[in-house]
């Protein structure tokens, strides 16, 4: 047993040397700190922390396991539930799930079970070798609409469980947002790479370039023959602010400069896709994404500022993520809302007009108001960056008939089921809930590909 | 991979190509483009999908050798294989039926505009086409926007060939005598800017194809937006098709220069190279 209070350290890259690069900023646990901070689990008897777990990783077994030496007992108790523990293991929120039921958390730091996820992941990648699943093909076809979290964990299950399924994206890469959106900084592409290619092993079929609702609609797949449709379009459409000048040259979606750098490689010098050379940032929102975006710029070589209409206090991002961008010398701007962008005489972003704001009563979900104060300053910027959330991608809900959605267009589904108002149609993820958590979708996927099992496997006997 | 099944030069800036993509030959129609990306580090850049043929399996698409990106695919050939490409994206034309059309079409926009005439035309619609150029030797695709419309009026800046003018005199003219309800412009923004202006005196509904700087096509990234009527609108998913008369040209002028420095710069590189890759080989031959 390990009484120590806090977590053992996560080794990480100094901030003025990863600001050059684009290197994962922690380079996670030796063996031998895994063994030591497992060693702080109590090994309850009645494990909250897996009722933390949105997918409900049996997070005391997998610790348990890491104790005895068993990695590879470790990998395959965290596989029954999570397919994806590299990619959890680095950007789960954990601090509000799994860790913030942790005992060991009430009087001290929780035991770091996202750094141990991550270690056995990363151990399998290292030393595993992955089984194709033996599974008699049941010879039906399902298809699974985008490659993200959601659509990802769909298919892994769907596959696993005898169906032959095909995975539709419409970019030229697979990952969803683990491709465009999550820098290779917080999460190495080649880790979702060799999730992928586990799936391709195991027969999953990905048709890039397919915009399902253009090149095919969902009426067509089904006459092609696929028997079950899942939704994982995603949340992809980004928001603006409506303010003036928004429109000025040098003002990015959080989405189109991540998208740029990340999917497209644009502050690689072979590669075509151009990206302006930023002097000085203004980025956003509180959110991931937003640290996300002022992260990615800051290793452009530029000057960042998060603008945020709260305190640090109620940013949403996660802590980590704060307290990274902060060491690599981003600045936090708090109770500042934007109200004008200014551009130059070419019509390109020269200063932003701020408004201070001040905090009011706790709104519904208990973070406190930002209310406007009728104080404005001016500052330079020669580029802003809009990262104030996005709203699910309209194109399929406006190419099925009958398929409904919200009023701010999630499509409507049974919570039970993951099914939508039209037979045999599934759908989970971002494109249900709104901007998520990766951990949430792989839930959903999960949870979807059980019902469709359920509904084929009756339609079939 | 997407492979190159013909490949026409239509004027020493201009190549025409049809490539093979059965789904997208399948799906698409007139008014929507495709994105394609010529290899591994190649940028994702928007084409007008300007005809389809189902039976072959094959787009059509017609671009101008001006990027470095388009330059790199005018030189691929028939039987090379393009990495990606993806469609049809964006909205189809929406045309309203029984209407006389007019269709203003300068430079590349011949082929842009082309697919929708030959939708007009077959649908029965009493089409013409006004299509504007510099001068008589970039004329580009004359003989089949004569077998897609009813009237051709070719104009030339220099007066080289046909009219002698801009196209919007020429639309002015026509819009005097002729009854049109109907006018698509596709081509260089200040030509459909000048385009609505006039359509806008003769109170005639007008659509402008739109082409702003996108990456995914999909509207992901909102780099395609522009104004239109005082709202924010996606050209991706929600057009590219807008109301001529209520889309702010400047601003989107002003837009698609973003990346000029950029361009210049990738395009210089890219011909240095060419150039190296010809004195290599020239040196090759000679020893």
């Amino acid at each position: 047993m390990n009484k120590s209070k806090t977590k053992v350290k996560m080794p990480e890259l100094a901030p003025e040397a990863r600001i050059q690069n684009n290197d994962e900023v922690t380079t996670g646990y030796t063996y031998e700190m895994a063994q030591e901070e497992a060693r702080r689990c109590l090994d309850c008897k009645q494990p909250k922390c897996v009722e933390g777990c949105p997918v409900n990783v049996d997070i005391r077994g997998f610790i348990a396991a890491i104790k005895e030496d068993d990695m590879l007992g470790a990998y395959e108790l965290i596989q029954k539930t999570n397919a994806f523990p590299s990619v959890c293991g680095r950007v789960c929120p954990q601090e509000s799930q799994c860790e913030a039921k942790c005992i060991v958390g009430i009087r001290n730091e929780p035991v770091a079970i996202g750094r141990l996820e991550r270690y056995v992941g990363d151990w399998f990648l290292e030393h595993g070798t992955r089984k194709t699943v033996d599974v008699q093909p049941k010879g039906i076809k399902t298809a699974v609409i985008g490659s993200g979290p959601v659509g990802l964990s769909c298919a892994n299950d769907l596959s696993k469980l005898g169906y032959d399924v095909t995975v539709f994206e419409v970019l030229h890469k697979p990952g969803g947002v683990l491709m465009y959106g999550i820098p290779s900084f917080r999460l190495p592409k080649d880790i979702v790479m060799d999730e992928i290619e586990a799936l391709k092993s195991n027969g999953v079929k990905f048709m890039m370039n397919t915009l399902i609702g253009r090149t095919i609609t969902i009426e067509e797949l089904q006459k092609q023959g696929f028997e079950a449709i899942f939704i994982g379009s995603g949340a992809g459409l980004p928001k603006f602010m409506n303010i003036k000048g928004e429109n000025s040259n040098g003002v990015f979606s959080a989405n189109e400069i991540l998208t740029r750098v990340n999917l497209m490689c644009a502050n690689e010098d072979q590669y075509d896709t151009p990206v302006p050379h930023l002097k000085k940032v203004m980025v956003v929102g509180g959110g991931n994404v937003a640290m996300d975006a002022a992260r990615v710029t800051r290793r452009m070589g530029a000057e960042v500022h998060i603008v945020y209409r709260r305190s640090l206090e109620e940013m949403p991002a996660r802590l980590e993520e704060i307290h990274h961008a902060q060491e690599e010398g981003i600045i936090f701007d708090v109770l500042m809302n934007p109200v004008e962008i200014i551009p130059d005489e070419n019509y390109r972003v020269k200063q932003v007009v701020l408004e201070k704001m001040n905090l009011g009563e706790p709104d519904a979900e208990g973070r406190r108001k930002p209310i406007p104060s009728g104080e404005f300053v001016t500052e330079d910027f020669d580029c802003a960056i809009i990262a104030v959330g996005t709203n699910p991608n309209p194109l399929i809900r406006q190419t099925t008939d009958g398929l409904e959605t919200t009023t701010w267009g999630g499509i409507i589904v049974d919570e039970e089921t993951m099914g939508t108002s039209l037979p045999s149609i599934y759908a989970g993820g971002d494109a249900v809930s709104g901007a998520a958590t990766v951990i949430s979708a792989l839930g959903a996927g999960k949870i979807a590909a059980k019902a469709i099992d359920e509904f084929l496997t009756k339609k079939h006997s | 991979m997407f492979e190159i099944k013909n490949k026409r030069t239509l004027n020493p800036q201009t190549v025409l190509m049809d490539i093979k993509a059965p789904m997208i030959a399948n799906a698409c129609k007139a008014g929507q483009f495709i994105i394609f990306r010529v290899d591994e580090l190649g940028e994702r850049v928007p084409l007008t999908i300007c005809d389809a043929d189902e039976e072959q399996g094959t787009i059509r698409i017609v671009f101008q050798t001006i990027g470095k990106s388009t330059m790199q695919l005018g030189n691929m050939n028939v039987g090379d294989y393009i990495l990606d490409v993806v469609g049809p994206l964006g909205n189809p034309t929406h045309f309203s039926e029984g209407k006389r059309v007019c269709i203003v079409v300068g430079g590349l926009g011949s082929a842009i505009g082309l697919m929708s005439a030959k939708e007009l035309y077959q649908q029965g619609a009493q089409v013409d086409i006004i299509a504007g150029f510099r001068t008589k030797d970039i004329i580009i695709l004359e003989e089949e926007m004569r077998a897609y419309s009813h009237e051709l009026f070719l104009c030339t800046d220099d007066g080289t060939s046909g009219y002698h003018g801009f196209v919007t005199d020429k639309l002015e003219e026509l819009c005097k005598e002729r009854d049109y309800g109907l006018v698509l412009t596709m081509g260089p923004l200040p030509m459909m800017k000048s385009v609505a202006d006039v359509t806008r005196k003769y109170e005639i509904e007008t659509i402008a194809s739109m082409n702003p700087i996108m990456i995914d096509g999909s509207g992901m990234c909102g780099g395609c937006r522009l104004t239109v009527d005082g709202k924010v609108r996606f050209a991706c998913v929600e057009g590219p098709d807008f109301d001529a008369h209520k889309v702010d040209f400047d601003e989107l002028i002003i837009r698609n220069k973003f990346y000029d420095d950029n361009e210049k710069g990738a395009k210089e590189h890219y011909c240095k190279l060419l150039q190296e890759v010809e004195r290599r080989e020239q040196v090759q031959n000679q020893s």
